[in-house]
């Protein structure tokens, strides 16, 4: 298989500007399978925008998009439930695909929600809603998972639980991820490739070349990279349980 | 037992209760009640063109109500008035427009009281073919495009990003609005007919926690609304439309007691 087979979606130089203002430019980057890309960038700098604009919701954009699979599962940063609607858990789980009750149940039970089945959307509770975006995304096994700030407003150990949960559905899916994180720590550990944004892309790596950048320091501070470095430094040993340290 | 013309109204009645039930969920899940009136006022316009060029009445406004209903997309793309100013302006210019070529045709009597509120003295044979043939299309077309429009219509961008076509689906759903009101505006009358659409569906609401549900009990209440709507305008002598909408307001009133009893259950 070609290199070019294992790509799901790829940006060239893409941007998109509304009301005369470019919300995010020159953006360049491919997610491939079982490959995990995550966006970092401060408030305002295009990253949900280069999300939309891979996922073709921006449609008037400048330089162009390839998309090449139909299979995506998507997890936006905002959402709002209308009341008017009666919607049960079970019925947003089968918003835009039918799909197996098996499945449901598999992917609610892996997000640690199965037991809201059947309650109604609007009584979730922030965290509880989020649990089960994430689920309703992955049931339908997705070739591409696009997450938008995926945990925001889970819990601290059901943060760690469902990210260590994506990693294993990248490897078990072998589906591409394009993913949203303010949280520096889990994107260092879970990712491929990063693509720090400011407007336009900044700079881009694996996370440990993201880390010694420059202009990634100057963005988001000294402690940010080292934060980038514990983690890089997690990879070459291992501590054993008396404290003593190990070398791969 | 009954005279032809009451079973005929009763058919008809059904059949567009039928259609109007789920339609009228869409109506009040994505807030366009008063596009459905838009629509209906324009069919004032749609019926003058029946009358002036001799054409089927259900054909002409569902044309002039789906040029309505384009005209506005256009001028929502356009211009930069608040969508519901642009709905007022087409409804009321499209009935001003209707009532003035009304008044040029003086060589045709007009029932404008049947064509406001409903007459089921009107309901013709071949009305009930149109009703029944385009009601079956209606229902068909609805049935291809749910999901894009159901998905749509929790979220769009939901819908578009795992490739849905929600834009499709509006566009197509828009038409169906059109033909909708082009079927039932002899039986309910151009001021009723979004009323068809919302009250059974409001009742409905009510009484569910699912959206099948509450398409079933919009149907169920549009056709128990027909049902005791027409049985009264025939003891009463009123006129259909508002006999049909009245008992529509009944159930949802009846309705509103199984809010009190689930809130009551929850404390």
């Amino acid at each position: 298989m070609s290199l070019e087979n294992n790509t799901l979606v790829k940006l060239n130089n893409a941007g998109f500007k509304q009301n005369d203002k470019w919300l995010v430019e020159g953006v360049s980057l491919t997610v491939e399978k079982g490959k995990i890309v995550t966006l970092i960038g401060p408030n305002g700098s295009g990253k949900s925008t280069t999300a939309k604009i891979a996922l073709g919701i921006y449609k008037n954009i400048e330089g162009s998009v390839e998309k090449y699979t139909n299979k995506v599962g998507y997890v936006p940063q905002k959402i709002s439930i209308d009341w008017t609607l009666p919607l049960r858990v079970h019925d947003f789980m089968l918003l835009t695909e039918n799909i197996k009750d098996e499945a449901i149940d598999e992917a609610l039970n892996l997000t640690g929600v199965i037991h809201l089945k059947n309650k109604n959307l609007g009584n979730l509770s922030g965290g509880e809603f989020q649990r089960v975006l994430i689920a309703r995304a992955i049931s339908k096994k997705p070739e591409l998972l696009v997450l938008d700030e995926p945990v925001q407003g889970v819990d601290y150990t059901g943060e760690i639980a469902l990210y260590e949960l994506i990693k294993r559905i990248s490897d078990t899916l072998n589906c591409g991820i394009l993913l949203i994180s303010h949280d520096l720590h889990t994107v260092m550990t879970a990712t491929d490739h990063v693509v720090c944004l400011n407007g336009h892309v900044c700079c881009s790596g694996t996370p440990m070349d993201v880390a010694k950048n420059n202009e990634y320091k100057t963005l988001f501070g000294e402690q940010a990279s080292q934060i980038l470095s514990v983690y890089e430094h997690k990879h070459d040993h291992v501590h054993s349980d008396k404290g003593e340290i190990k070398k791969n | 037992m009954f005279d032809d013309f009451f079973i005929r109204a009763l058919i008809a009645g059904l059949g567009i209760a039928l259609v109007t039930g789920p339609l009228g969920c869409f109506v009040v899940w994505r807030r366009l009640s008063y596009f459905g009136d838009t629509l209906s006022h324009s069919a004032l316009l749609g019926v003058t063109i029946a009358y002036s060029f001799e054409i089927n009445i259900a054909l002409s406004v569902f044309l002039i109500s789906s040029v309505v209903a384009l005209i506005l997309i256009q001028l929502q793309k356009k211009t930069n008035l608040p969508g519901d100013a642009l709905l007022g302006l087409l409804a009321h210019s499209s009935l001003a427009v209707g009532l003035v070529v009304i008044g040029f045709l003086t060589f045709i009597r007009f029932d404008i009281m049947g064509l406001l509120f409903g007459d089921i003295l009107a309901v013709t044979t071949d009305d009930l073919l149109i009703i029944w043939t385009g009601g079956a299309l209606i229902l068909l077309v609805l049935k291809f495009i749910w999901k894009p429009l159901f998905a749509s219509t929790v979220n769009y961008e939901l819908a578009e990003a795992e490739g849905l076509n929600p834009d499709r689906a509006k566009a197509i759903f828009t038409i169906l609005m059109a033909a909708v009101i082009a079927i039932s505006i002899k039986m309910v009358g151009l001021l009723l007919i979004t009323g068809m659409l919302i009250i059974p569906a409001a009742m409905a609401r009510n009484l569910s926690d699912s959206p099948q549900k509450m398409v079933l009990f919009s149907i169920i209440g549009g056709l128990l609304s027909v049902l005791l709507g027409l049985f009264s305008s025939l003891e009463f002598n009123t006129s259909s439309g508002p006999s049909i909408i009245m008992a529509a307001l009944v159930l949802f009133i009846l309705s509103l007691l199984n809010i009190k009893q689930s809130i009551k259950l929850k404390n």
